[in-house]
């Protein structure tokens, strides 16, 4: 791939003003599918969770999950939408392998809910509103996978093999209005918007909100304008380019910055940007053009005539609107301040994704500093050692169970990593594990006494500066003693003791 | 009835069968071997099967002969065969629509109406013939070749249901499945005699009917009798939760309804609706003739007989054959040899876009072909509004036409069809000309109302049954039984005989075998 031609970011923004709009896919965790009894599980063998529906064998039919309604709704209400009182599917017509019917089930002119607004804040700590166009239902495609060939694409494959298992998984599009104004911030705003989401559907339960599997995917929309037409609104908009399924945080951010630069760089030299779509390439951290696409691109819509419309009651909508969770962003905010943590501390714990784990150490009697401590200390290394998340490999329970311990002094901060490592190593709970490994501080005073008299006897010319005065001396002696007591003694106990022997 | 030898079972109707049955005097085994004989016989000159398979059905008839012989409970018509319209899914024989590109496609699941019907006893006695996925009026447009009309063979029996009507009228079934879209069990049932209802749009599950246009296909009973037809309407209607536009509705029984209708001793007070726009200028003066005479009929038993004005039905065959295209192009959408049915490699490989296509190419008749393409033009971009969005309007139009009508009559009778069977491969090359002729079924369909089609006579200058049919509001699909088998059991008496006591012979194409 040759290089693209780029523009420093700087130099864009100063002639161009960027315009994003952003697509998010959100794959709900329902029990089924969205239109039949097949479950909507992860990870299977390929083609296992199917029903006649999922391949559209002759004859079947769909018939809507009331859960993945439901779902629906609350993250429409979560992002601030109206729901709407009638709303109805369509299918949306193209021929291609992973879709069974060739045709997907979809909302056209009526989605479930529409004009919302979601608050969300960068880094820097600006808080910028994004304005939610619509969210509208519709059902996952199958997976291709592209056999032969080097790329895993489809392009030099030999044969490419389909799975169906994603086929019908419940999906939610969450569509922005274009996103005027974000300036510099553009590529962080693209990139906390998507956080954002992501943090809402996790807080509602409605989706697993793993982007590595594909259950949030986002498309950006990246156009600019020349400068001087920051109040034109709508009115003047440039071409725009969309680049698919960019599924994590930091290549949204990448790729949306890409764009900018080099779109900058066409319209800079007197060139125009061709209106289509775009593939990230991760290793590369450039764009390149897929389909060409244009507004006249026919899905051949028509209002699907195997399902009725929705028409979900308003007791129903405020039902659901009563069991919403704090927002995201008001509730970190709330949490900082309440646990009195740095701004840097806390973001550490946000991008560990380790607020909700924190909050319930909190909740089970920790305090906050040393909940943050463990949780992005200790358990954090190992869980990066080890490849795995924090909360596969320890509970909140066992590390306040730790905690504990160390309040009552039977565990120094040492002790307790190794008591950590065995819960880990499924060892047992941790006062077994104090036990099975002779863990716990000796408190036996008989013992102590005897290994600082040894230690004093081994080295009479530190017991001499002890003696003559030199107190920071006695540093030497205790660490001697701790070698001897294998760590399992209170340090502070131990310097009482060795002053108290060599006689001061 | 006293005699049970096999010409005399299969002359009988579903009831009485099904009286004999549970009389034992007959077992279901010896009744549906009499039928695969018949079928056997004749069904080499009719053309009413596609499938057929005697082990399976025998061992059905085994099952429910050692049912009742256990003394368990069964429904009414256990025990007797039911011919299945090739479109219905069945996981016991093979499913083709009657195209090429689903030759000998198996389900892994039945359609609900045959659920339905095999939890109630009825044995599975083949699968027939039809007009490819729905699209015709003469079964002519099936891969697998024409279907005859029992009454005269070089006649069509009318479609796209022709295999179901003539497996009836040809005695090889007393009942039939079938699926009505735009009439395709009304008209097929005029042109062969044959009874045949459309139920309420939702009244019978769709799960398993291989879908021609899903918002106006319904899936319906066929048989020789009002009586029988009300029969197996009440074995295959219902909600069912499987397809989301069944209704969920209490639905009275057909068959008492018949029953009630048949026992009727005057029609006072009764007001039937003729539509003008439904008496069409080319009727067949044979058809116009018996038409009028029914209704001269029901006057003289006291009913008011009431011209009826419906302004938008004019518009009904233009939106029909716009919505209906629009439909089934999508619906068809599906059968591109990726995941079952015909696979057709293009010379030198290609790419999954080139088998398909070259699939397509090769599954697809051309009346299949020119309704895809009819289709996906009418939706889109920029033709919608037009099309499909204005076709759409004229369904509410008439829809409405029906509710005024209905709010001066009681029961809406019709001329079924304009003609009388017509040759076979006389079919004009002109397609407008050939959709006009659904012009007096399809208004039904659109507007979603039941609709029973049954024989007045026959027309007097070719002899050919002639059909009138019944239409009644959303719902009241029993009114047209009750009024229905009122109208069977007046000219039953008219006449002096039931209307099949009159039925041709057919010779067996087996020789030295009679074929009753």
């Amino acid at each position: 791939m040759a290089k693209t031609k780029l523009l420093s970011f700087e130099e864009a923004l100063e002639r161009f003003e960027p315009v994003i709009g952003l697509e998010v896919h959100v794959e709900l965790n329902t029990q089924t599918k969205m239109f039949s009894p097949a479950p909507n599980v992860f990870g299977s063998d390929p083609n296992t969770n199917l029903s006649p529906t999922c391949l559209g064998l002759p004859g079947s039919l769909p018939v809507l999950n009331g859960e993945a309604v439901k779902y629906s709704i609350r993250l429409g209400l979560a992002l601030g939408c109206e729901i709407a009182e009638r709303s109805g599917f369509a299918r949306k017509q193209y021929f291609y392998p992973d879709l069974g019917k060739n045709y997907q089930i979809s909302q056209y002119d009526d989605p479930i809910a529409f004009d919302g607004e979601v608050e969300i804040e960068i880094p820097s700590g600006r808080i910028i509103t994004v304005p939610i166009e619509r969210a509208h239902m519709e059902e996952d495609a199958g997976k291709l996978n592209h056999v032969g060939g080097s790329t895993g694409r489809i392009q030099g494959a030999e044969y490419s093999l389909v799975d169906y298992n994603r086929a019908g998984v419940p999906l939610v599009e969450i569509v922005t209005r274009p996103i005027f104004g974000g300036e510099a911030d553009t590529p962080e705003i693209a990139a906390a918007y998507v956080s954002t989401i992501r943090d809402i559907v996790i807080a509602l339960g409605v989706s697993d909100a793993r982007m590595e599997r594909g259950n949030i995917r986002c498309d950006a929309n990246v156009s600019l304008r020349p400068r001087g037409n920051e109040d034109a609104g709508m009115s003047v908009l440039g071409t725009r380019t969309e680049t698919k399924n960019v599924n994590s945080l930091r290549s949204i951010e990448r790729a949306v910055r890409f764009e900018i630069q080099r779109q900058a760089a066409i319209l800079a030299d007197g060139g125009t940007i061709t209106q289509e779509t775009r593939h990230w390439h991760e290793d590369t951290g450039e764009t390149s053009p897929g389909r060409p696409k244009s507004d006249a691109d026919d899905y051949r819509y028509f209002p699907e005539p195997d399902l009725a419309p929705m028409t979900p009651s308003r007791e129903l909508v405020e039902e659901l609107r009563a069991t919403l969770p704090e927002h995201p962003t008001t509730r970190r905010r709330r949490l900082r301040e309440s646990w009195g943590f740095a701004a840097l501390e806390f973001q550490d714990v946000i991008n560990a994704g380790l607020l909700d784990t924190i909050e319930a150490t909190v909740d089970a009697g920790v305090p906050p500093q040393t909940a943050r401590k463990w949780w992005t200390g200790e358990i954090a290394r190992v869980a990066n050692e080890r490849g795995a998340l924090s909360a596969e490999l320890i509970t909140v329970e066992q590390v306040a169970s730790v905690v504990a311990l160390v309040d009552a002094g039977t565990l120094n901060d040492k002790l307790a990593r190794q008591v950590i490592h065995g819960i880990i190593d499924g060892e047992g709970t941790a006062e077994e594990i104090v036990t099975a490994r002779g863990l716990g501080i000796v408190s036996d005073e008989g013992a102590l006494i005897e290994a600082v008299d040894a230690a004093l006897a081994q080295q009479p010319d530190v017991l001499a500066k002890i003696r003559d005065g030199k107190v920071q001396a006695a540093g030497a002696i205790i660490g001697a003693v701790m070698k001897t007591m294998r760590g399992q003694a209170d340090a502070g106990r131990v310097r009482e003791l060795v002053l108290e022997r060599a006689g001061l | 009835m006293t005699n049970t030898g096999a010409a005399s079972v299969i002359r009988m109707t579903a009831a009485e069968l099904a009286a004999e049955l549970a009389a034992g005097t007959i077992s279901s085994v010896e009744a549906t071997q009499a039928h695969l004989d018949r079928i056997a016989a004749v069904d080499g000159q009719l053309g009413a099967f596609l499938a057929v398979d005697p082990e399976v059905s025998l061992a059905a008839a085994r099952e429910v002969d050692a049912r009742r012989a256990a003394g368990g409970s069964l429904g009414a018509l256990a025990g007797v065969p039911l011919a299945i319209k090739d479109l219905l899914v069945t996981t016991d024989m093979p499913t083709t629509s009657g195209s090429r590109m689903l030759e000998g496609y198996r389900s892994p699941f039945d359609a609900t109406a045959v659920a339905k019907s095999r939890a109630a006893g009825l044995i599975g006695i083949g699968k027939t013939n039809m007009d490819e996925f729905a699209m015709g009026s003469s079964t002519e447009h099936s891969a697998y070749g024409p279907t005859r009309n029992p009454w005269a063979l070089d006649r069509v029996p009318g479609g796209s249901g022709g295999g179901s009507a003539a497996a009836v009228a040809g005695f090889e079934a007393p009942l039939a499945l079938g699926s009505d879209t735009g009439g395709s069990i009304r008209q097929p049932a005029a042109l062969t005699g044959t009874v045949g209802a459309k139920p309420t749009y939702g009244g019978v599950s769709r799960y398993g009917a291989i879908a021609l246009a899903s918002s106006l296909d319904q899936i319906g009973p066929c048989a020789r009798t009002v009586l029988d037809t009300a029969l197996l309407h009440d074995v295959i209607a219902g909600h069912d939760p499987r397809d989301s536009t069944s209704l969920r509705h209490e639905w009275p029984s057909m068959a008492a309804a018949a029953r009630e209708g048949a026992g009727t001793d005057t029609l006072r007070g009764l007001r039937v609706g003729v539509v003008k726009q439904l008496m069409l200028d080319g009727v067949q003066p044979g058809v116009k003739a018996q038409f009028e005479s029914t209704l001269a009929l029901l006057a003289e038993q006291g009913a008011e007989i009431i011209e009826i004005d419906a302004p938008h039905f004019e518009y009904a065959v233009a939106a029909y054959y716009l919505i209906l295209p629009a439909e089934a192009s999508s619906n068809l959408a599906k059968f591109d040899s990726v995941r079952f049915g015909m696979r057709v490699l293009p010379e030198g490989g290609g790419t999954v876009e080139s088998v398909m296509a070259a699939t397509r190419e090769a599954g697809f008749g051309p009346e299949v072909k020119r309704r895809i393409i009819l289709g996906t033009y009418a939706l889109s971009a920029g033709y919608y509004d037009a099309y499909y969005g204005n076709a759409q309007k004229v369904r509410t139009l008439i829809q409405r036409d029906f509710e005024e009508a209905f709010s001066q009559v009681d029961i809406i009778a019709a001329p079924t069809a304009p003609t009388t069977a017509w040759q076979l491969g006389s079919s004009s090359s002109d397609v407008m000309a050939e959709y006009l002729k659904d012009a007096t079924t399809i208004p039904v369909n659109l507007a979603g109302i039941p609709g029973l089609s049954l024989p007045i006579g026959r027309a007097a200058e070719d002899g050919l049954p002639v059909g009138m049919q019944l239409l009644a509001p959303a719902f009241e699909d029993a009114r047209m039984y009750r009024v229905g088998s009122a109208i069977e059991q007046l000219i039953t008496d008219r006449e002096g005989s039931p209307f099949w006591a009159n039925a041709p012979a057919i010779e067996s194409s087996i020789p030295g075998k009679a074929a009753e």
